[in-house]
């Protein structure tokens, strides 16, 4: 195996002999340019819609919710697809996020939540994963769309406007707080501040 | 020949129902499908919105569950999460400043208080319930208790 590995390292480390240093940098950057994009290309195709709910995992439980929410339908036709709430949208972020998503792909081989009981009981792993991300990065997929400065209260009712003065505007809450089970049903909430 | 006696049969009915429908509102009785056909579809009544002002209507006899100020498209209660305690419940109703559930409804059927919400008032929304802008579909002549007795006053 060493030999095998010194053999190698003696051509990759022998200047070559036959073909140009134009062919090889022109080579290289061209190979780079396809890599890279491909890579690119790649990754946004694992980001969206299709290829979530490509799984039955996804498609039965969690996308069947989102349907009857209105980040599904509403009166302006303007939605969310899962990717803008659940991959955060800076690239290293992104990447990081989709380190973790290799555990899903595991999960799925290995049918970790493959019948809708399996999926109920693993149900609030799942969501504390969410509500700890979201709560950590200050709900930041969610101000992706609902931002302070845009949020016009005066055009929200009494108690919206109210509760958003009093706890988003200090920053002493943040969105997930209190807008938990918004797209999706809740799991069994009795171990859950604030919920009963 | 078949095909025509089809289309007479068809004929035929169509004269009935229509005959049917007339007699109906002859009567002056109809179903909530109003003056629709069997076979026919009525034009949906439109979609009112929601009262959304967060005030509190005044309740028509004391023993009436309030009806709620607000919209609650949306609140889940199920045996995993209550939307409506998340506001209502008496621990959160110094951060929420909502009203507190009655204490009617820690009691249990034996008529014991409980920590929390009893099981059989857990379900808000049989018994309370948001309110549109809508024209009551029928009249109603209810007067409340105080008007009756302020009526019979009057009489004697």
């Amino acid at each position: 195996m060493l030999n095998f590995i010194r053999k190698y390292w003696q051509v990759l480390a022998r200047p070559s002999t036959s073909i140009g240093l134009g062919v090889l940098t022109l080579g290289g950057f061209v190979a780079g340019v396809i890599f890279w994009g491909g890579f690119n290309t790649a990754l946004e195709v694992t980001n969206t819609e299709t290829f979530c709910t490509g799984c039955h995992e996804m498609r039965d439980n969690v996308f069947a919710e989102l349907q009857t929410t209105i980040h599904f339908t509403n009166r302006s036709g303007v939605r969310a697809t899962c990717p803008d709430c659940h991959v955060p949208h800076e690239w290293t972020q992104k990447i990081a996020r989709k380190m973790q998503a290799s555990k899903e792909v595991w999960g799925h081989l290995f049918g970790t939540i493959d019948t809708r009981e399996k999926f109920q009981d693993k149900r609030i792993d799942l969501a504390i994963h969410e509500w700890t991300r979201l709560k950590a990065n200050d709900s930041l997929e969610c101000r992706n769309c609902h931002s302070d400065e845009s949020m016009d209260i005066t055009r929200q009712s009494v108690r919206a406007a109210d509760a958003h003065e009093r706890f988003l505007f200090t920053g002493e809450k943040t969105c997930i707080d209190c807008h938990k089970g918004i797209a999706h049903r809740l799991p069994d909430m009795s171990q859950v501040p604030g919920w009963q | 020949m078949f095909r025509f006696s089809i289309a007479l049969c068809s004929l035929v009915a169509a004269a009935l129902l229509i005959f049917v429908s007339d007699q109906v509102s002859a009567d002056g009785v109809a179903t909530l499908r109003g003056e629709a056909v069997l076979n026919g579809q009525n034009e949906a009544p439109r979609m009112m919105p929601f009262i959304n002002n967060d005030i509190r209507e005044a309740r028509n006899y004391p023993e009436q569950p309030p009806v709620i100020p607000h919209k609650t498209d949306g609140y889940i209660v199920d045996l995993n999460s209550n939307k409506c305690l998340s506001c209502h419940a008496r621990s959160r109703t110094g951060e929420s400043q909502a009203p507190m559930v009655s204490i009617t409804h820690f009691m249990d059927r034996e008529g014991q208080f409980r920590a929390s919400v009893s099981p059989r008032r857990y379900f808000c929304n049989q018994c309370h319930v948001s309110q549109r802008e809508v024209k009551p579909l029928v009249g109603n002549d209810f007067v409340d208790v105080d008007t009756l007795l302020l009526n019979r006053a009057k009489q004697q």
